[in-house]
């Protein structure tokens, strides 16, 4: 069995055990009316239908019509919804990586600049989006912006982060010794930069993108309602979640696709990473890497 | 004739106050076009400190060094040296051949030249069926080879090399041996070499510089009066034999003084 199969097992396995102990605890529940085996501890979620649908209900609720006499059936409703969002978030994924790993080469050439602006960049990821999308919205909406060109920037918000510190962590890594041998050669700051520091910072670099891609899904979807934007996941989302009295497993759907959606933008991602960094060098980043 | 390098009462501490290391002190030398000069000395003596100053990759506290009579960072900039350190340091996502050729890169040569060269350089190390590998997948002595072919490769005037054959077996060694003599006699290169083997300092050397620690000075400067080329018969000259009792009793010397 090769390394894919593999991989590709054991993630289904995953999948497999998770639905087997959702179905489980709530059968639990059911059997004992919502405490522990024997026991009068009250379990932490409740069990019926309303709290915990069944697999094969939130499974079943994706063919039907979403709305009554509506003509698509949820799942593709979803899956437009998903594909209109995931097409923000990949402008924003696009623009907050560039910015983030622009920022991580500004970080490494000048500890001024580093000095200067990290404790902001720092604090920009303290605000919680939920507040700052309806002021870039605002601000997006006087400057004429499109609406899917403010979701992206709010997308790009979260996605520079990760990148930024990890492009800079990355740059710093090569070893004294091969800073020195490219010294010895007369290497200009530039080629310093390309030949030596960015070759080396792609290691750290991938692991951060797999981050962004799904701050940028997550960006995305709070950015669409303050927008205004109603063919996206947010607005299905807090649709569904007004009507979860009513069909709950509408609501646990659309979560399901929303995650499926970031799945697939980190495989994507690691897909990319596959050709351009060796598996050799595709170590954990914790790890020091001794230079050979 | 202007020295090839010239260390003119050259200082470097490191630290301050009483963490302060003096990895050398005073240090007098001079370096004639085309000589072969070994440093030898214990561990801690101050012997990459040395290379690294007429490297500069580091600004000695005090005196003045010159390389090829310019400043060494003059010199740098002219790219009048190549490097060869105590590890390979090779750049784990180049192959073997485009690791050989990183200088010539940096400098602009365009790509067929640098290959061209770069596969030269590696019949000379005798690593040319390994030109598409990657450092990984060699040995620490081949690897070391990798770096000794990089240092070649753009033909420096100058070789400063940091226990370059440390990691490398006997059998290799000694040809590594021969094969830096004979470039060295091709190219008129002048070398500076550090090395902790007595034998490999007299072999390769026209002369010998012993160094002792703590503060970092030169205790002797030993002449080799073998004679050249130096071959398979050099290590059986009576000569070679007194010249190494010679260092041997030099660096004894060293641990002998009270510390
Ligand atoms: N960057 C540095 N900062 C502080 N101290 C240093 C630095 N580099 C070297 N030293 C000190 O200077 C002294 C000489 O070091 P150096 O590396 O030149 O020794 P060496 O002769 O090359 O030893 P070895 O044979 O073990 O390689 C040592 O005491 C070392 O601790
Ligand atoms: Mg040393």
């Amino acid at each position: 069995m090769n390394h894919r199969t593999r991989s590709i097992l054991s993630f289904l396995g995953i999948v497999a055990s998770l639905a087997v102990v959702w179905e489980a605890y709530k059968w639990m529940g059911q059997t004992t009316g919502g405490t522990w085996p024997s026991t009068s501890v009250r379990l932490p979620v409740r069990t019926n239908n309303r709290s915990m649908p069944h697999l094969w209900d939130i499974a079943q609720s994706l063919f039907q019509p979403a709305r009554r006499g509506g003509e698509d059936i949820l799942l593709v409703i979803l899956l437009r919804a998903g594909w209109f969002t995931f097409r923000s978030a990949v402008g924003g994924f696009v623009v907050g990586s560039a910015f983030g790993f622009g920022l991580g080469i500004l970080f490494v050439r000048s500890s001024v600049a580093e000095r200067g602006l990290m404790p902001y960049v720092v604090a920009s990821q303290t605000v919680p989006v939920i507040a700052l999308a309806p002021i870039l919205v605002i601000w997006g909406g006087k400057l004429g912006l499109p609406q899917a060109v403010q979701v992206a920037v709010i997308a790009a918000y979260l996605a520079f982060f990760p990148v930024a510190i990890n492009t800079l962590r990355g740059l710093r890594s090569p070893a004294a010794t091969a800073t020195e041998l490219l010294r010895s050669y007369a290497a200009s700051p530039s080629q310093q930069l390309w030949k030596l520091q960015v070759p080396a910072a792609l290691p750290y670099l991938f692991p951060a993108l797999k981050i962004a891609a799904t701050a940028s899904i997550i960006g995305a979807i709070v950015g669409e309602l303050p927008a205004g934007l109603s063919r996206g996941l947010g607005r299905a989302i807090l649709g569904f979640a007004s009507s979860f009295s009513s069909a709950p497993e509408k609501l646990f759907a659309s979560v399901a696709v929303s995650a499926l959606v970031g799945i697939l933008f980190v495989g994507l991602v690691a897909l990319v990473e596959r050709s351009v960094v060796p598996a050799t060098r595709r170590v954990t980043v914790d790890a020091e890497r001794p230079l050979a | 004739m202007t020295s090839t390098i010239s260390l003119d009462n050259v200082s470097m501490v490191f630290g301050s106050g009483i963490d302060a290391v003096k990895a050398l002190e005073s240090i007098d030398l001079d370096v004639q076009p085309g000589e072969f000069v070994s440093l030898i000395g214990p561990s801690g003596c101050g012997k990459s400190t040395m290379l690294r100053v007429i490297g500069d990759l580091i600004s000695p506290s005090a005196g003045t060094p010159q390389v090829n009579g310019k400043s060494p960072h003059q010199a740098r900039l002219d790219r009048d040296y190549g490097m060869v350190f105590q590890s390979a340091t090779l750049l784990d996502w180049r192959t073997v051949l485009e690791n050989v050729a990183l200088p010539l890169e940096i400098m602009g040569i365009d790509r067929p030249e640098r290959d061209a060269v770069g596969r030269k350089m590696l019949e000379l190390v005798q690593l040319d069926g390994f030109a598409s590998h990657y450092p990984w997948q060699l040995s620490g002595g081949m690897q070391q080879r990798v770096s000794i072919a990089r240092a070649l490769s753009f033909q420096p005037s100058i070789l400063l090399m940091d226990e370059p054959f440390g990691a490398l077996d006997e059998m290799t060694r000694e040809r590594m041996q021969m094969e830096l003599l004979r470039i060295w006699e091709e190219t008129e290169t002048t070398v500076l070499f550090v090395t902790h083997s007595i034998a490999e300092a007299v072999f390769l050397s026209t002369r010998v510089i012993v160094m002792s620690p703590r503060p970092g000075r030169i205790v002797d400067r030993i002449d080799v009066d073998l004679p050249q080329p130096r071959g398979f018969d050099t290590r059986e000259h009576q000569r070679f034999f007194e010249l190494i009792t010679r260092v041997r009793e030099a660096l004894r010397a060293i641990e002998d003084e009270p510390a």
